[in-house]
């Protein structure tokens, strides 16, 4: 199969970026998108040019490192998926592929197609964790946790915190993940006693850090690779509204 | 040889070694805590509970991952469970029985006293994950569920869908985060270590270069963890993730560090099979479907062709439950993966080049109903259905065996300590525990054993003496090491050759598979050492890095990586010639028994193989740790 790609070009966030337009060639459908992308790389290598940066790691959907825009959806066409399970038999011979990065003012970007999603992880240091010191944990199976709340709470863990669902947002909202990582916790007995600080503390660094609010457009949802219903969205909306309310109450 | 070779196993009998061991160490009181400042590299599951662990303690913490966050360590993408000896199931299962089947697995070519140690702590894990809120498949009664898994007769495996690394992981990042935010811990994402800085025979610190910016930077430490996870990836092609490599530890190798049992690498059973050139990696099928799944081939070559549901039950080999009915299917892994590579070889293997086996889900819909299957697998069903673009509830999926975890690493003592005083070692970046083979639902439990804590308890017994002996980063040895790590990046950013990085690392991996991988023997691995030093010559003269150093580089990071994976090849297949045995993964096609299973040479070589490094161009110096086994009896494993 062939292509013609646009792929997003920017030496450094300092410097403009431009579409540029490459093509390659003979690409077997069985090729996954990244590795189409290393072949277009070993081209650009092998013509004395510099390769496109992206990022990925593990290659099965589940590390959350690559983060591509593909005509202009997070993830590309083939929900639920990460950049990386993306075939292109997936795609039509000859087509024209648009690729940039993920787009939110919150992920600066570093090059090409990468961008700086350390946000995220300042929204879990915010409260994101349940505080059990190793060593002080009680027998496994004195915590009882009815199996539909467990089910919950890993649909709800599975999120792999890639952040494709602030980039699909057109207010380049974090709530779906903040939200995933919320409910979690939420949901089992051993993150009830921090329930009230975890929430307020999240949501307030998540509004620091310039992400946007939720009008429930739900795109979040649409290409979420982990498939994060945006039901959790409205867990932590109630879940903040009653931390706050028992914090107003001087609870 | 820096430091002293000397297991240090604690005396007394097994059981009570651990215990006996931490009443007498040396500890560090909590307020003298802060004054030390420890390096960790790496944050998976054994960095980043180390890490945490540390933290919570209140020494001073630096960690540092390559990338762009703490929660990406390849940990994250480990798929079906962690081990523990919980016996819940009330089938049989005790802290013995684990050890005993850990040792058994590995077939006797780990310590005993380290083994028995891993299977103890095995149950505090469990508490310990459960308690940060991971969430554990459970009963409905609320109570956990295990399930069974490869090499065990009991259910001990306990698991998140099948994303149980993925769930560990982000407990102990989270237990990070806490630790950040605290304070203690300082987080380094996208920083790679590039070299280890030894100052008067200790290790004390390290240089890095931020792939972001390029910056190369010396940090000082009291002590220096590596966790920089295994070296799959010197077969390019293996189901770690692109950017795991060997170069911290190998760095540490050159720096005086032992390398032990480079050479065992497990070949794990139920990948997708490799499908063309340009292939970036395999994908691993979680090793838990082998529980419903039945491993089949066509019994006659000619029918390798002909779909799956032309082949008659009478006309099929399910050659694992034939050669080993009492595990059949969920035999070990290094067993199940050369019965798959002798019945492709003898032309029977199926699918594109011959190079896979039927695993069959049939029976298993036909007795539990598809529902109940997609329960159990749907997401591993999903996966395969977008790699291959075939629906396995309706075609047998094909498997072929992939590189997965290297159980060798560098030599550390009981403390979990290398010879060089002060550069620790955990999780799969350590040989300690797997011995020449490493069974399922094992490589999750000992990352946590290592990191939440053993290290935390043996680290005070080397930090009790090092009250302020930290050195400046002004230090002359750090300047040093600078300098020559900014060399060497210069030295690949000349060379301004043709051939890409991954060209090299290509055919790096093709020749080593071939050479050194499911099966070895003496010519292969003579010829493998005959070209492994050509490829390195012509790299070092034909490579081309584009770009420069002090700028977001990914060529830059891949060729670096290579350089080191192309001089440790060579320390790999060294160590497989010179075991001049089979032992688990490591088959030797000289030492087999009649029906072509591993034969080991107990007499000889129930050793540990801990490699010196003499200088560039010369050969490494052996040193051998007998393994002595006081409690276990070595046996022939016998699965059948």
């Amino acid at each position: 199969m062939n292509f013609l790609l646009r792929v997003w070009r920017q030496a450094n966030a300092k410097t403009p970026g431009k579409l540029v337009d490459y093509e390659v060639h003979d690409i077997s459908p069985n090729t996954s998108f990244l590795e189409m992308l290393d072949i277009l790389n070993e081209t650009l290598v092998r013509g004395e040019k510099e390769p496109v940066a992206f990022d990925s790691d593990c290659r099965e959907g589940i590390c959350g490192t690559c983060s591509l825009t593909i005509n202009g959806e997070p993830h590309g066409p083939d929900h639920p998926g990460a950049v990386c399970e993306l075939y292109m038999r997936k795609f039509r011979d000859g087509a024209r592929i648009t690729i940039e990065p993920f787009r939110v003012g919150s992920f600066p970007l570093l090059k090409d197609l990468v961008v700086d999603r350390s946000a995220l992880d300042r929204i879990v240091q915010a409260g994101g964790f349940i505080s059990a010191r190793a060593g002080s944990a009680p027998e496994a199976n004195s915590i009882l946790v009815p199996k539909h709340d467990a089910d919950l709470a890993m649909e709800a863990a599975a999120c792999i915190g890639c952040g494709a669902c602030a980039a699909a947002c057109p207010n380049g909202s974090a709530m779906l993940f903040t939200a995933a990582k919320v409910s979690h916790l939420s949901l089992l007995p051993q993150g009830l006693p921090e329930r009230q600080t975890r929430v307020l503390r999240m949501v307030s660094v998540m509004d620091a850090e310039g992400f946007g609010n939720c009008t429930n457009t739900y795109e979040c949802e649409a290409v979420c690779p982990a498939e994060i219903s945006a039901s959790f969205i409205a867990k932590l909306n109630r879940e903040y509204a009653r931390a706050a309310l028992q914090r107003g109450a001087g609870e | 040889m820096i430091g002293r070779f000397d297991a240090k196993i604690p005396p007394g009998p097994l059981a009570q070694k651990w215990r006996n061991h931490r009443d007498h160490s040396r500890l560090v009181s909590p307020n003298n805590r802060r004054k030390f400042e420890i390096i960790v590299v790496g944050s998976g599951l054994a960095g980043g509970s180390a890490a945490a662990t540390l933290g919570e303690l209140g020494y001073r913490v630096r960690c540092f991952c390559f990338q762009d966050s703490a929660r990406r360590a390849h940990s994250i993408a480990a798929q079906g469970g962690i081990n523990a000896a919980k016996n819940y199931q009330n089938d049989g299962d005790s802290v013995y029985r684990l050890f005993h089947d850990t040792i058994k697995g590995g077939d006797f070519r780990s310590r005993e006293a380290n083994v028995y140690r891993l299977a103890e702590i095995s149950n505090n894990i469990i508490d310990q994950c459960v308690a940060q809120g991971v969430p554990f498949a459970r009963e409905y009664g609320g109570l956990l569920a295990n399930r069974s898994f490869g090499g065990a007769q009991v259910s001990r495996t306990f698991y998140a869908r099948g994303q149980t690394g993925q769930q560990l992981l982000l407990g102990c990042y989270q237990a990070l985060c806490k630790q950040i935010a605290a304070g203690t811990v300082q987080m380094f994402p996208q920083t790679e270590m590039l070299d280890l800085v030894i100052v008067e025979g200790h290790a004390k610190g390290i240089v890095t270069r931020s792939l972001s910016s390029g910056k190369i930077e010396s940090h000082t430490a009291d002590a220096v963890v590596l966790a920089t996870g295994g070296y799959g990836n010197v077969f390019y092609l293996s189901t770690n993730a692109r950017g795991c490599n060997v170069t911290a530890t190998y760095r540490a190798f050159k720096r005086g560090a032992l390398f032990a049992n480079p050479s065992f690498t497990q070949i794990h059973p139920t990948c997708i099979p490799v499908s063309g050139e340009y292939q970036s990696k395999l994908t691993l099928m979680s090793e838990s479907l082998r529980n419903d799944g039945r491993v089949w081939v066509p019994k006659r070559k000619e029918d390798r062709d002909k779909l799956p549901g032309e082949i008659p039950e009478t006309d099929r080999d399910y050659y694992l439950e034939r050669k080993y009915p009492s595990y059949g299917n969920l035999s070990p892994r290094d067993i199940s993966s050369r019965a798959a590579k002798e019945v492709c070889d003898e032309g029977r293997g199926v699918g594109p080049g011959g190079r896979g086996v039927y695993l069959d889900f049939a029976d298993a819909i036909k007795r539990l109903g598809e529902q109940t299957i997609c329960e159990r697998y749907g997401n591993l069903f999903e996966v395969y259905e977008k790699i291959t673009g075939e629906n396995a509830y309706k075609v047998p999926m094909r498997i072929y065996p992939a590189v997965h975890y290297t159980m060798g690493g560098l030599w550390v003592d009981y403390d979990l300590m290398s010879n060089v005083p002060g550069l620790f070692v955990i999780g799969e970046a350590n040989f300690s525990d797997h011995g020449a083979n490493r069974l399922g639902a094992s490589a999750l439990m000992q990352g946590l054993a290592d990191g939440y804590f053993v290290l935390p308890n043996t680290l005070p017994n080397y930090l009790a003496g090092q009250m302020g002996k930290r050195p400046s980063p002004d230090f002359p040895a750090f300047q040093e090491m600078e300098k020559e790590v900014r060399s060497r990046i210069e030295k690949l950013l000349n060379v301004n050759g043709t051939r890409s990085v991954d060209s090299f690392h290509r055919e790096l991996g093709l020749l080593l598979w071939d050479k050194c991988g499911m099966s070895r023997h003496e010519k292969g691995l003579r010829e493998a050492l005959k070209r492994i030093p050509e490829l390195r010559e012509q790299f070092w003269h034909e490579v081309r890095v584009p770009g420069n150093g002090d700028d977001f580089n990914q060529s830059l990071e891949r060729a670096g990586r290579v350089a080191d994976f192309l001089e440790f090849a060579e320390l790999m297949c060294i160590d497989a010639l010179e075991r001049d045995e089979s032992a688990g993964a490591h088959f030797r096609e000289e030492h087999q028994t009649a029906e072509g299973e591993a034969l080991r040479d107990d007499e000889n070589h129930a050793a540990v193989f801990a490699w010196e490094f003499q200088g560039d161009g010369r050969p490494p110096l052996l040193h051998r740790e007998p393994l002595n086994f006081e409690t276990v009896h070595l046996t022939q494993r016998s699965y059948k």
